[in-house]
């Protein structure tokens, strides 16, 4: 996983809210058995009309922000099934870091996993970023996860602090493998089963 | 309950928020495993607990012509790969030749796998289903699939808890998933986020586990991280005498220890919702997310009833997207096809229900229906009573088990603009097949509508048995 630390780059505003991991991916697309090649699949039902040509009304097909890496968007985002694929078709069109008010637990933590930042915000900062944006799309932001920040290139000045869970802050930074770090615990897992003792195979008791 | 369960299974406390817990069972299907057999053996590493992990097919498996080769090759390579990763790393699978294959989460329970006080992850969001038995089950993403497979453990932020209090009787004719639309429109679909929902109250204690199961499988839909239930006698009847239930005398150590696991009546929960579910309706949602339903005398809502402008704006989108129009009256909408099945309601009980309402009668001729049984075994039982028959009498088609038409990965979709009244859990855009519009109900209201061609209250189905 490729470590997250500062990102500068223009935004895409998805004004909707409880986007389910449905749309974001497809079930047609889950039949793959690799990682990597779902972002030209991304919210494709939205993305093309059933001849599959792009519905140009559609913010993703908007080429003001075909460079985006952020993407800014409504409540409960990534709602429904618990396919990474979504995260992994974010990352692969290419967004690193999804702004909205709040999200669905399990996709929150997909993105953990592959390196995209979750940044919720009030509803008070996100009305006014989201009409900025789609006035002006050129308009860039910074976001510096070690300092828990996002400014406005322009202008400096205006700076939002976000939060997150400093141990979630720590695997982004670092690009950490959490499998390789539960591992550090092995002793532990390996005490838990002999106490445990019980769980021989499928049978517990 | 919650907390009992989660103490007993930390392995580390990495922080005051953040722990590694122990994981009892892990299921796995052919959709979200691939990437995470693949990890394993990239970074040279291997799946700890093959004897804790069971795996099926389901997501995309054929329900009809078995025994021919699959038309579709990528959903083939997916099943053969599955099959490949369950041998080389030795882990049971249940493959669609196995009379115990299933949808993951209809099978655990039925083998006798679920037991109170586990822990249980899936790749996959509905197994909140086995919360029914009092576990703690979680969907998970591929990427802690494989963390499982190396560690059999899960990295675990500490959630909320929550307590649904459910009293009164249930009415005639109501069902638990008219209930969880119900919670749901009430709550709405983000208004268990970040908690783990136990669900309590006299009204519960009476449920069968077929209706607790249903009940916790939808609290997924309320953005919960997983629903509970309490063990009790339901429970431990459930699992008497099924394949991997302890047996005999271990069965009785079994059912102390299980009791233990029950809430203290003075438990602390984050959060509270008293609900009484003596004037609950039989329940559709109109809309394209499980909380967009209404009771079936009435209407689809107004518009001003939503609030402003920005807020009337998704439910428009909505109604577009679902060819419907504000103030319509349920009863009024017609319906192309019927699926009975999924997670959420294909087991015996459920199966029972629709016989007794199509006995004697005949699918409209407008509508295509089909019945998918939840498992193999669900199936040969429905069978061995007789249910199939009357069924397919009645017009439905009857299908081998899996998830079909809940999510549409196999041949069982809708086609575009087709309507149809579905007893799964999601009623997303494209959910059942491009452009198709779902409603979610009750077996028994999904059977009633097959029958008439549109919603009808069931509560004045005239039976013929
Ligand atoms: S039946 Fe539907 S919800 Fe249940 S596991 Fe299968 S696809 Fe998921």
């Amino acid at each position: 996983m490729k470590p997250f630390k500062k990102l500068t780059s223009t935004i895409l505003p998805l004004d909707r809210s409880d986007i389910d991991t449905d749309q974001i991916i497809p079930k047609q697309f889950l039949k793959r058995i690799t990682k990597s090649g779902y972002g030209e699949f991304l919210f494709y039902n939205w993305r093309y009309n059933s001849k599959g040509n792009p519905n140009l009304s559609f913010e993703l097909n908007d080429l003001k922000y075909k460079d985006s890496q952020i993407l800014l968007t409504g409540n409960n985002f990534g709602s429904g099934s618990s396919r990474e694929h979504a995260a992994w078709a974010l990352l692969d069109y290419g967004f690193k870091c999804i702004i909205a008010p709040s999200f669905a637990d399990i996709f929150y933590n997909n993105c953990f996993e592959n390196g995209i930042l979750p940044i919720s915000l009030p509803n008070k900062i996100i009305e006014p970023l989201m009409l900025k944006c789609i006035n002006k799309p050129t308009f860039k932001i910074t976001i510096n996860l070690l300092d828990q920040t996002i400014t406005n290139i322009s202008s400096s000045k205006s700076l939002i602090k976000f939060e997150i869970d400093s141990a979630r802050k720590n695997t982004l930074l670092k690009g950490i493998d959490n499998i390789g770090e539960t591992l550090h615990y092995e002793s532990k897992i390996k005490a838990f089963e002999d106490k445990q003792g019980k769980h021989k195979g499928i049978l517990p008791f | 309950m919650f907390d009992k369960i989660w103490d007993s299974h930390v392995v580390h406390k990495i922080s005051e928020k953040e722990f590694i817990l122990y994981v009892d069972l892990h299921l796995i299907h052919e959709v979200t495993s691939p990437q995470a057999f693949d990890g394993i053996r990239l970074a040279k590493r291997t799946v700890r607990r093959p004897d804790l992990t069971l795996a099926t097919t389901d997501h995309n498996t054929p329900t009809i012509n078995r025994n021919q080769p699959l038309k579709d090759k990528i959903a083939e390579l997916q099943l053969k790969t599955l099959a490949k990763n369950c041998k080389d790393f030795g882990i049971t699978l249940y493959d669609m030749k196995s009379p115990f294959q299933g949808i993951v989460h209809v099978i655990a329970p039925e083998q006798g796998l679920t037991h109170p006080g586990k822990i249980i992850v899936c790749g996959d969001s509905h197994t909140s289903t086995h919360g029914a038995f009092g576990t703690f089950a979680i969907g998970i993403g591929t990427s802690e699939v494989e963390h499982v497979f190396a560690t059999q453990t899960i990295r675990q932020f500490k959630p909320k808890t929550m307590q649904i209090n459910l009293t009164g009787s249930l009415p005639s004719g109501i069902s638990s998933k008219d209930c969880i639309l119900w919670i749901i429109s009430q709550i709405g679909i983000s208004g268990a986020r970040e908690h783990v929902v136990e669900y309590t109250g006299n009204c519960i204690e009476s449920f069968s586990m077929e209706s607790r199961m249903t009940l916790c499988n939808m609290s997924i839909e309320a953005g919960a991280r997983a629903g509970m239930i309490a063990p009790d006698n339901i429970t431990f009847e459930y699992l008497k005498n099924r394949k991997h239930s302890p047996n005999h005398q271990s069965f009785e150590k079994a059912v102390k220890i299980w009791s233990t696991l029950k809430s203290d009546p003075n438990a602390k929960y984050d959060k509270v919702v008293d609900i009484s579910v003596e004037d609950i309706e039989p329940m559709v949602t109109w809309g394209t997310n499980p909380g967009m339903s209404t009771p079936i005398s009435g209407k689809i809502p107004e518009l001003a009833s939503f609030g402003s402008e920005a807020e009337q704006l998704p439910i428009k989108r909505a109604l577009q997207y679902m060819n419907l129009e504000a103030e319509q009256p349920i009863s009024e909408i017609n319906i192309d096809r019927v699926f009975i099945g999924s997670c959420t309601n294909s087991r015996i009980e459920d199966l029972r229900i629709v016989r007794d309402i199509v006995a004697g009668y005949a699918v409209n001729k407008t509508v295509q229906a089909m019945v998918v049984p939840g498992s193999t075994s669900v199936k040969k039982q429905a069978e061995n009573e007789g249910i199939d028959k009357v069924i397919k009498d009645a017009g439905f088609e009857w299908r081998d088990a899996g998830c079909s038409m809940c999510l549409g990965m196999n041949e069982d979709v809708l086609k575009p603009y087709e309507r149809c009244a579905s007893t799964s859990n999601r009623n997303f855009e494209g959910r059942q097949g491009h452009n198709g519009r779902t409603h979610l109900v009750s077996p028994a209201m999904a059977a009633a509508s097959a029958i008439k061609g549109h919603f009808t209250d069931i509560r004045s189905w005239k039976f013929k048995t």
